[in-house]
């Protein structure tokens, strides 16, 4: 039997998926850096212990289906899953929420589907939802940020974060001083005026969520490097951003009691800019042409902006990008660009 | 020199490599003690051997003529004789074989009798393209379709703009850089004849900016003419026909159409240069020039190579590293194919030798999942959504695919370039193809049938129809006629009925036990049936109506077939086919006829 002949083309860019992927992890790193200086060393120890549960899982899968597992974990897509959902969780979270959660978004979200490139829902994602609706309380119960409170104890440093997630490891109680988040103090409100809040909550900063914003802003940064990495195209994450700022916008009456924050305070608190950057490009699970990713950004804004106000939960992200997914084939079906010689045969 | 040039979707900037084969002049490849002529070296069908082994022939001499329309004749590039006309292996990436003829060389290299046209505007159009067609002139960009039926659209197609195509986009590939930059006239005057041939209003050579030296040289031998030479940015596949009216003019070929529908005609830079030759010295198509490169080639060069020439004759004066080599590819980097030795010759279609090293082109890694990242749809020339293309050919589901308009694809690579996951993409694209053609066949053959079968029943029903009728018929008279005692006595006539049978019954097998008697009978009897039934001339038409149709559709599906395996006797079949048109039509008059003077 002789070999098939090699067919053209004979070169390639040289890019593979691994290094695609090991850039995005390397882009989180500002996001996940100011996470640690305004709310401690928590999401580092999320980070690692995500990954150490995410890599094993997806080798026991990996062989379960008879896969070499080899092959498929260095395309690094079981660290994006875990890097994605570490940050999305409260630092200083139990083990075991991450465990179940990391379990639950590579076995059954990414795995059970087929694998990479075959899940139809973002796996970091659906581990957050699963999580959020099973254990609200332990999901809802972010650090305080630094700078917030004046008698605020100081941020557990590594060894005191490792024992909060992981307390029988250590005979002391460590217990992270959390606080409620910006978006949680607006969904409360009923009779404050917006500078109200602003003067008389901790938890708000310059322009967002204390700590928040420049969270915001690290994760912006990261996202606009890989942009220009050409990692994604920005009409997903721009639509997105857009589509939020135009929603605030349209409900904002100037800072009333009802109103629903600025459009430059829910672009820069809670996850937008990580949700715009590293979760709305997520390539799998979205729509596939640059118009249906703009109309599949769009949507996720105008959702977020909806959920945020009118929803039971403190962020919407997550929620938004699964409805989403849910409409991605759906958008690609009346997306599909016009080919070369079809329709117009001229342009102007 | 501020012509509008439009931008064209996707596209890739691969390393373009051409710097290595640009350093010298042209070199001769000089000749080859043998020459292998395959007889189908362009689209269409393969030409016929018009001399035999053993004969003596000349440069320059038709060896084989054009058959049919689309079919180019095949000349000898050097003088000898030809020693076999027989199967050999041509530059196929399946290694398949072809029929071609082997000349081997005398080294005298004598001319036959030849010269060009005193002034070609003075000439007749129908002539300047028989003398491009006779001189086998096709074009040698890569398609290889025969250039004098390109030159000849319909008439009610008026081409307003001639496009010479100078882009050379693909890496590594320098020849008709070379070519402009040495012949720049030649070529400027092949572009005149051209545009005489055609009467567009406007004649565009677009060449890319990464030829500053042939864009000059060409802007030099073009003073004082009609021609505009138009610069633009690199990109691949920019040179694409498609791609190239695009940038040039800004309008679309319609899918599935020829560039005459919009009023272009568009021809290759070392195609016009042939055709300069062609006419104004009256020299066929028997030499070209090709680009030999790739890192196992330690002096990389354009050669003006005799068509015929094994690649191994040419790679050897190069400074050849064969045990270095990863693969030997007969075009560029991104649509060349993988050839299964050195020795297939050289065609007209053949313009770069490449014999990367394994650094330089690497056995791919294997495919990782499509991850649906889009940098395909990016990259892609026609718009097409490539990962889903892939998701779709992997699925067979071949109506989504039609539906993704995969017949535009241009098979660039572009899609497999970019891709991360390194999904050999074109492959999948190719197979969908295939398979899709031949399911389009299968669609054909099994319509056929069914109408067939549908007309086979009708008839059947028919025929029974008649038969009742006729069996209903007989008995209304037989009761009529029949004697009314009968019913008065049914015992006695039982009794009758019974010594009947039996006779009847003796009868047939005393003819039984003679076989011999019994064949005769039987012949007897059915000839005196032929004889005595008239013959029912429904169905006589019907049944010469059915099998026209059947010829019909066989002819169709070889005729696909040929065009599928992109050669043999399609002009033939397309004669044949038309014929049986013509016969069909008559029989279904004939019937159409018959049946209205039945009902009138």
């Amino acid at each position: 039997m002789v070999q098939p002949p090699i067919t053209s083309p004979h070169v390639s860019a040289r890019q593979d998926t691994g290094a695609v992927m090991r850039l995005v992890l390397l882009a989180t790193l500002p996001g996940v850096a100011t996470l640690t200086w305004f709310f401690g060393w928590g999401t580092v120890i999320n980070i690692c212990w995500a990954s150490l549960v995410a890599i094993g899982a997806e080798a026991l899968v990996l062989k379960l289906r008879k896969r070499p597992a080899g092959f498929y974990l260095r395309d690094c897509s079981a660290l994006v899953t875990a890097f994605l959902l570490a940050i999305s969780i409260p630092p200083y979270a139990p083990w075991w929420l991450l465990l179940v959660g990391v379990a639950v978004a590579i076995i059954i979200a990414k795995q059970l589907y087929g694998g990479i490139g075959y899940n139809p829902f973002n796996p970091a994602m659906v581990g957050y939802v699963v999580l959020l609706i099973s254990f609200p309380v332990e999901m809802t119960s972010w650090a305080a940020p630094a700078g917030s409170v004046a008698d605020q104890p100081a941020l557990l440093g590594p060894l005191d974060a490792l024992y909060a997630s992981f307390p029988w490891l250590t005979a002391q109680s460590i217990d992270a001083f959390t606080m409620a988040t910006p978006l949680d103090v607006f969904k409360q409100n009923d009779s404050r005026l917006v500078t109200e809040l602003w003067g008389s909550e901790p938890q708000f900063g310059v322009f967002g969520g204390r700590g928040w914003e420049w969270v915001n802003v690290a994760f912006l940064a990261g996202g606009l490097w890989l942009l220009y990495k050409r990692i994604f195209t920005w009409h997903a994450p721009v639509s997105m951003l857009i589509a939020l700022a135009l929603m605030a916008a349209l409900f904002y009456d100037g800072g009333s009691a009802a109103s629903k924050g600025s459009p430059l305070f829910h672009l820069f608190t809670g996850a937008t800019m990580f949700g715009a950057f590293f979760i709305v490009t997520d390539p799998v699970s979205s729509a596939v042409s640059n118009r249906g990713r703009i109309i599949y950004g769009a949507s996720i804004g105008v959702l977020i902006f909806l959920i945020r106000n009118y929803g039971d939960y403190p962020d919407a992200v997550a929620f938004a990008v699964l409805l989403l997914n849910f409409a991605a084939p759906l958008i690609d079906y009346y997306t599909q660009p016009r080919t070369y010689g079809h329709g117009r045969s001229t342009r102007k | 020199m501020t012509r509008r040039v439009f931008d064209i979707h996707g596209g890739v900037h691969p390393p373009g490599n051409k710097s290595q084969s640009l350093a010298a002049a042209i070199v001769p490849a000089g000749i080859p003690e043998l020459l292998i002529l395959p007889l189908s070296q362009t689209v269409g069908a393969p030409a016929k051997a018009i001399v035999q082994a053993g004969d003596q022939v000349l440069k320059g001499q038709m060896i084989a003529e054009a058959n049919g329309f689309v079919s180019a004749p095949v000349h000898a590039p050097s003088s000898g004789t030809i020693v076999a006309v027989d199967d050999q292996l041509i530059a196929h990436s399946s290694g398949m074989t072809a029929p071609c003829m082997t000349l081997r060389t005398d080294g005298r290299d004598d001319w036959i009798k030849h010269e060009g046209v005193a002034d070609y505007r003075r000439c007749d159009k129908q002539e300047l393209l028989q003398l491009i067609r006779a001189a086998g002139i096709a074009g040698l960009g890569g398609a290889g379709f025969p250039t004098a039926v390109k030159l000849n659209p319909p008439a009610d197609k008026p081409i307003t703009t001639l496009i010479i195509n100078g882009t050379e986009c693909e890496p590594y590939i320098t020849a008709d850089h070379i070519l402009m930059r040495e012949r720049a006239a030649d070529i400027v005057r092949g572009a005149e004849i051209l545009a005489h041939l055609l009467t567009p209003q406007e004649t565009l050579f677009g060449v890319e900016d990464n030829k500053p030296d042939a864009i000059a040289a060409l802007r030099k031998a073009a003073e004082g003419t009609a021609i505009e030479i138009v610069e633009f940015a690199t990109k691949y596949p920019s040179g694409g026909e498609k791609q190239l009216i695009e940038i040039l003019t800004g309008k679309q070929v319609p899918s599935g159409g020829l560039p005459a529908d919009i009023g272009i005609v568009c021809q290759n830079a070392g195609t016009t240069y042939a055709i300069a030759r062609a006419i104004e010295h009256g020299e066929p198509l028997i030499s070209r020039v090709t680009t030999i490169t790739g890192k196992t080639v330690a002096r990389p060069c354009n050669m003006e190579v005799l068509l015929g020439t094994p690649l191994r004759f040419l790679l050897e004066q190069c400074g050849w590293r064969p045990g270095d080599m990863s693969r030997l590819i007969v075009g560029g980097p991104m649509m060349g194919f993988t050839m299964p030795s050195a020795d297939v010759p050289v065609v007209k279609t053949s313009n770069c030798i490449l014999a990367p090293n394994e650094q330089e082109m690497p056995t791919p890694h294997t495919a990782q999942a499509c991850i649906r990242c889009g940098l395909c749809a990016e990259a892609c020339p026609a718009s097409l959504l490539p990962q889903q293309l892939y998701w779709f050919a992997r699925a067979r589901e071949y109506e989504k695919l039609e539906e993704h308009h995969l017949a535009d694809c241009i098979e660039c690579g572009a899609c497999s370039y970019v891709c991360p996951s390194n999904i050999p993409l074109v492959q999948y694209y190719r197979a969908s193809k295939a398979e899709i053609r031949h399911r389009d066949l299968e669609h054909v053959k099994a319509e056929q049938a069914r109408v067939r079968f549908e007309a086979r029943e009708a008839r059947l029903e028919k025929l029974e129809q008649e038969k009742q009728a006729k069996r209903k018929a007989r008995k209304a008279a037989a009761k009529m006629s029949k004697p009314k005692s009968s019913e008065a006595d049914p015992k006695r006539e039982e009794i009758r009925a019974a010594v009947a049978r039996a006779k009847a019954k003796k009868e047939t097998n005393a003819a039984n036990e003679d076989p011999v008697q019994a064949a005769i009978a039987r012949a007897q009897a059915q000839r005196a049936q032929a004889a005595s039934t008239p013959v029912d001339p429904l169905a006589q038409l019907q049944k010469k109506l059915a099998s026209a149709d059947k010829r019909l559709g066989n002819t169709r599906a070889k005729l696909q077939r040929a065009q599928d395996a992109g050669s043999d006797k399609i002009a033939l079949l397309e004669g044949s086919l038309g014929k049986l048109e013509e016969k069909r039509q008559q029989a279904q008059q004939a019937l159409e006829d018959f049946q209205r003077q039945g009902t009138a």
